[in-house]
């Protein structure tokens, strides 16, 4: 999984479950905080049309956090939402991915959530798909 | 002789506490928990993020219990509340044509690929009361099919291909922003989107009616209505590449109109556009058909003097928190300004009084 992708994966879960799999992981690395966990706000755009000229479309809530390891790695973690732990977790990850325990954050983490997250969105497809409309044409006799 | 007058102190001070009592209602019943509204709610969340204009589900949930359900004063808080955050930055486009659509309908094609796709819809429902939900009732659950693989493509493409529609122009001109700069007429199509996506639904539903009851001839079909889960990406600049940071619910709506063309463009289809957070098809829909009115001037159209085409009308008027703040503050005391007006009137009386002695006695 490319950084960009795991950085992605933790944005979209939820903090909960986040911070749970953290737990689980029973990870305790050395790190100090480069940018302390923050809450902002990101403007959201949208495109004219869904695809011409970009306007703002209103904010939503980010925390972000960036940390350090003790070794010198840094991570980021940006996340929808006010949860400056979820935020430092994120950078957590993001930093220990880059160093010899990504295989237990992997495993413990990114794992767990992309399972979750799948699981999700294949069971909102369904109900969709039991949504969609098969249309028939009714045939008018003319004999 | 200006006399300054305190007071009140106590009063609101009791009054306040008394609204919070009563905000509580009967404690024979359970408080309304938080994730009960963002969940049984959500249609409530929805407006109060999009006209608040912050996506924050908790939070909305949070401002509708603290307004007793008054959907406008919960708008209010959270207006209140984004000011008080730090701008992080502005996120790239979000990208509706890969939206994981839980509705996809159009008006204007049956056949579509992606097909169409009702979703948790009110639509072809009898409007009669479920009594079942009054007693508690459970309802089953969703029914399921195989999820379906096609790619659900922006169904006005399909017109675009035979290039009968308008194209939508892409400058990348950076778009103004109403939280930053106040609004200056005439405003950009960029800047009057902003204001739509976060005008009042009831203000834009009335002003999308009167386009389709004549008021300004704008016919107009869902080319598309979708809802579903859109991504937002921003850029990092210490990572050197953009990330999704999560996703947001929005609902997005493509009107298509005849145009009869003009002296410059052939006849053809023209769009209206509406995006708003949270799954909100009315207030989207009228949003498109506002949209759509406003565009006259661009499209080489007659101002034909109604609402909707009215840019500063419109704009001036769609903001439910302005709208309030001037309408209700004619309640607040006035004592002073009423006094001068007290004592104009009868300054007006008795000069008028003065006036008639004068006739008589002439």
């Amino acid at each position: 999984m490319k950084r960009q992708e795991w950085l992605g994966l933790m944005a979209k879960a939820d903090a909960n479950e986040l911070m749970g799999c953290w737990a689980t992981a029973n990870l305790s690395p050395d790190y100090t905080e480069l940018r302390p966990p923050e809450i902002g706000s990101v403007m959201v755009r949208g495109r004219m049309g869904g695809k011409g000229d970009a306007f703002n479309l209103g904010e939503m809530t980010v925390s972000r956090c960036s940390v350090q390891l003790s070794c010198g790695t840094v991570g980021h973690g940006y996340i929808r939402g006010r949860s400056k732990q979820a935020a430092r977790h994120v950078a957590l990850c993001d930093a220990l991915l880059q160093t010899a325990e990504a295989p237990v954050v992997t495993n413990k983490i990114l794992s767990v959530l992309a399972g979750k997250r799948e699981a999700t969105l294949a069971e909102t497809a369904r109900k969709a798909a039991a949504t969609k409309v098969d249309f028939f044409t009714l045939v008018r006799g003319e004999n | 002789m200006y006399v300054a007058v305190k007071g009140g102190e106590h009063a609101i001070a009791n009054a306040h506490q008394w609204l919070g009592e009563i905000r509580r209602g009967d404690t024979l019943f359970d408080a309304l928990s938080l994730d009960q509204i963002r969940e049984q709610l959500a249609l409530s969340v929805a407006r109060v993020m999009a006209e608040g204009s912050l996506y924050d589900p908790d939070l909305a949930a949070l401002a509708i219990k603290q307004a007793r359900g008054d959907l406008i004063e919960a708008i209010f808080l959270i207006r209140a509340y984004r000011t008080t955050l730090p701008r992080l930055g502005y996120a790239l486009p979000v990208d509706t044509s890969s939206m994981r659509c839980i509705r996809r309908i159009s008006a204007t094609f049956k056949d579509i690929p992606g097909g169409q796709i009702l979703g948790p819809t009110f639509d072809y429902t009898h409007r009669l009361l479920d009594f079942r939900l009054a007693a508690d009732g459970e309802i089953g659950a969703a029914s399921k099919a195989e999820a379906l693989s096609e790619d659900v493509p922006h169904i006005l493409e399909l017109l675009n291909r035979d290039d009968l529609i308008q194209e939508e122009e892409l400058t990348n001109a950076e778009p103004g922003d109403l939280t930053r700069e106040p609004l200056a007429l005439p405003a950009s199509r960029a800047v009057r989107l902003q204001a739509l996506a976060r005008g009042d639904e009831g203000f834009l539903l009335g002003l999308g009616y009167s386009t389709q009851r004549g008021y300004a001839r704008n016919h107009a079909f869902v080319g598309e209505l979708r809802i579903g889960m859109v991504a937002v990406e921003i850029m990092i600049p210490e990572l050197g590449f953009a990330i999704e940071i999560g996703e947001v619910e929005v609902t997005e709506c493509e009107t298509v109109n005849q145009f009869q063309g003009s002296k410059t463009e052939p006849p053809q289809f023209t769009r209206g556009y509406g995006l708003t957070f949270g799954q909100q098809e009315r207030k989207t829909i009228a949003m498109a058909l506002v949209d759509r009115a406003l565009r006259w001037r661009e499209l080489g159209e007659d101002d034909l003097g109604a609402a909707a085409q009215d840019e500063e009308f419109v704009l001036s008027h769609c903001d439910n928190i302005q709208a309030t703040g001037f309408v209700e503050h004619i309640k607040l005391p006035h004592y002073v300004d009423f006094q001068s007006e007290l004592e104009l009137v009868r300054q007006m009386r008795r000069d008028a009084a003065t006036r008639q002695r004068r006739q008589q006695d002439d």
